[in-house]
């Protein structure tokens, strides 16, 4: 856990912010840190909610299809 | 097939006991074999309508035949008529039976009604009473169906304990289907609105015809040795069991329970079963369906985030209540331990000092001024001129050095004789010592 949480927000994927964000408020709901060390992971916990947030605000289906040359962009017909 | 009643005898057999009480009011009048005996229309057709009511073997029955005359009244019964080569057979359905099925049959369609051989009795006709139809061949599909749905059963291929869950935040998603039909699109758009963080690879396959189950094998093993999707859903849109058959393919079912990762299959609508839905790790009522079980939902996820980041908020304002308790609990301790404090204290240990010290001092001149007093009188009483008080004089020179003998002078030296009261002075004469020289 600990280098995922060195690990820059921006970079990881809803699965794992959203779990990173529910270790660290049970983290912070079951033991004893110093305040440098709980003033840390709450600050990483608002920016990995932001991150959900944004990630689930802002996704976009990607469609990829599966031809003879690998994988190709799909696009709909209306 | 059906016998009228000639002789009393066969009264004993008659299954209504309406008529039976007729027949035998009607022994007691007519002398017995001497004459025809009337039934009445209503009577005999009720007799009939009883004996073919009465067969079971009658009233659960599939027929096959080409349908004709076919009509849907007003009142939403259908009628029409079912046809060989030698003979006909009425039916009917019933509006509530006809709302329920899946297939109505088109005039002049071969197809297999099933139902139970009743009695019209004022059209005096005997028909079938239609609760279900399929097309013709459609039951020995059905047969194949269910043997080779036994036999993958027997082999295994079904068990629950092979069943994978799907997993719970798919990264990518496979989907077998076709490229142009209604359930890429349906499950498209439900996997945009429930999850749209996903990947989906689409691997295009024809989903009817004689092709398709090969075709949907190549495309399911090729989705997985490229695209590594961490789940494929396999799916059609509804369609008639001829068109779903595809889906009853015994390669393609082995195809799906051999599969890397788990595959949900939505195949047609909520009635209906195929073997690869059986085969799948999941099976889904339809296409949209399957989309549904392979996602999360990104309101509930929005929720969820919600709930951690309030409790996330509560938990950091309660840090700092407490970060604040355990602050003004040091302060406390702290201002206790202050050097203010300590030169509080100093400084009143110093004024304690000082007074305690002034004290001492001013005792000690005390003790002095009296020693000094003592010494004043005692040096008072070593005062030499205190004895001119009792009449001594001193005798010195006019240059005040005081003489102590009769040998320091001469006659004629001026002298200096200090009384208590004054000086006197004189002239020596003469001296005289004491010695008589």
């Amino acid at each position: 856990m600990d280098a995922q949480l060195q690990k820059p927000v921006e970079e990881l994927t809803y699965e794992e912010a959203f779990s990173q964000l529910e270790e660290i408020v049970a983290s912070l709901e079951s033991s004893q840190y110093n305040l440098d060390q709980s003033l840390s992971l709450y600050e990483r916990g608002q920016a990995l909610v932001k991150r959900c947030a944004q990630l689930l605000d802002q996704a976009e289906l990607r469609v990829l299809q599966l031809t003879e040359n690998g994988l190709t962009e799909f696009s709909e017909e209306a | 097939m059906v016998d009228i009643p000639t002789f009393p005898g066969y009264a004993t057999h008659l299954p209504s006991s309406g008529l039976l009480d007729a027949w035998n009011v009607l022994v007691m009048i007519q002398p017995m074999f001497s004459g025809p005996i009337s039934w009445s229309v209503a009577e005999l057709t009720r007799y009939v309508r009883d004996l073919l009511e009465g067969d079971p073997a009658l009233q659960d029955v599939w027929v096959a035949g080409e349908v004709s005359n076919y009509t849907r009244a007003s009142s939403g019964h259908i009628y029409f008529t079912l046809k060989d080569a030698a003979a006909s057979l009425r039916c009917v359905m019933w509006r509530n039976t006809a709302l329920r099925q899946r297939y109505l049959p088109r005039e002049g369609e071969a197809i297999e009604a099933h139902g139970a051989i009743g009695v019209y009795e004022p059209g005096g006709q005997y028909q079938l009473y239609v609760d279900a139809m399929r097309p013709a061949g459609e039951g020995a599909l059905y047969q194949e169906f269910l043997r080779l749905k036994a036999r993958l059963e027997a082999e295994g291929l079904f068990d629950p304990q092979r069943k994978r869950a799907a997993p719970r935040w798919p990264r990518r998603i496979g989907i077998v289907t076709s490229p142009t039909g209604a359930a890429l699109r349906d499950m498209l758009n439900t996997l945009r609105r429930r999850y749209p963080l996903v990947e989906v690879v689409l691997a295009p396959s024809p989903v009817q015809g004689s092709d398709a189950p090969a075709r949907l094998v190549q495309a399911l093993q090729d989705l997985q040795r490229v695209a590594q999707p961490d789940v494929i859903l396999v799916a059609r849109g509804g369609g008639s069991i001829e068109d779903l058959w595809a889906f009853n393919d015994e390669q393609l079912a082995r195809a799906i329970a051999a599969s890397s990762v788990p595959v949900i299959c939505g195949v047609g609508h909520e009635t209906d079963f195929t073997i690869a839905d059986f085969a799948a790790d999941l099976r889904a009522a339809t296409p949209t369906a399957a989309a549904e079980l392979a996602t999360p939902d990104r309101e509930e996820l929005q929720q969820s985030l919600v709930e951690l980041s309030n409790t996330l908020a509560r938990l950091g304002q309660a840090m700092l209540v407490q970060r604040r308790w355990a602050v003004d609990g040091l302060i406390n301790r702290l201002k206790l331990h202050s050097p203010l404090r300590r030169i509080q204290n100093d400084r009143q240990r110093l004024d304690d000092f000082l007074r305690r010290a002034a004290l001492q001092t001013r005792h000690a001149l005390l003790l002095q001024r009296t020693r000094l007093s003592g010494m004043e009188q005692r040096l008072a009483a070593l005062n030499p001129r205190s004895v001119l008080e009792r009449g001594y004089a001193v005798v010195s020179r006019p240059d005040g050095s005081v003489l102590h003998s009769v040998l320091e002078v001469r006659s004629g030296d001026d002298l200096l004789l200090e009384m208590k009261d004054g000086k006197i002075d004189a002239q020596v004469r003469r001296t005289l010592s004491l010695g008589g020289s």
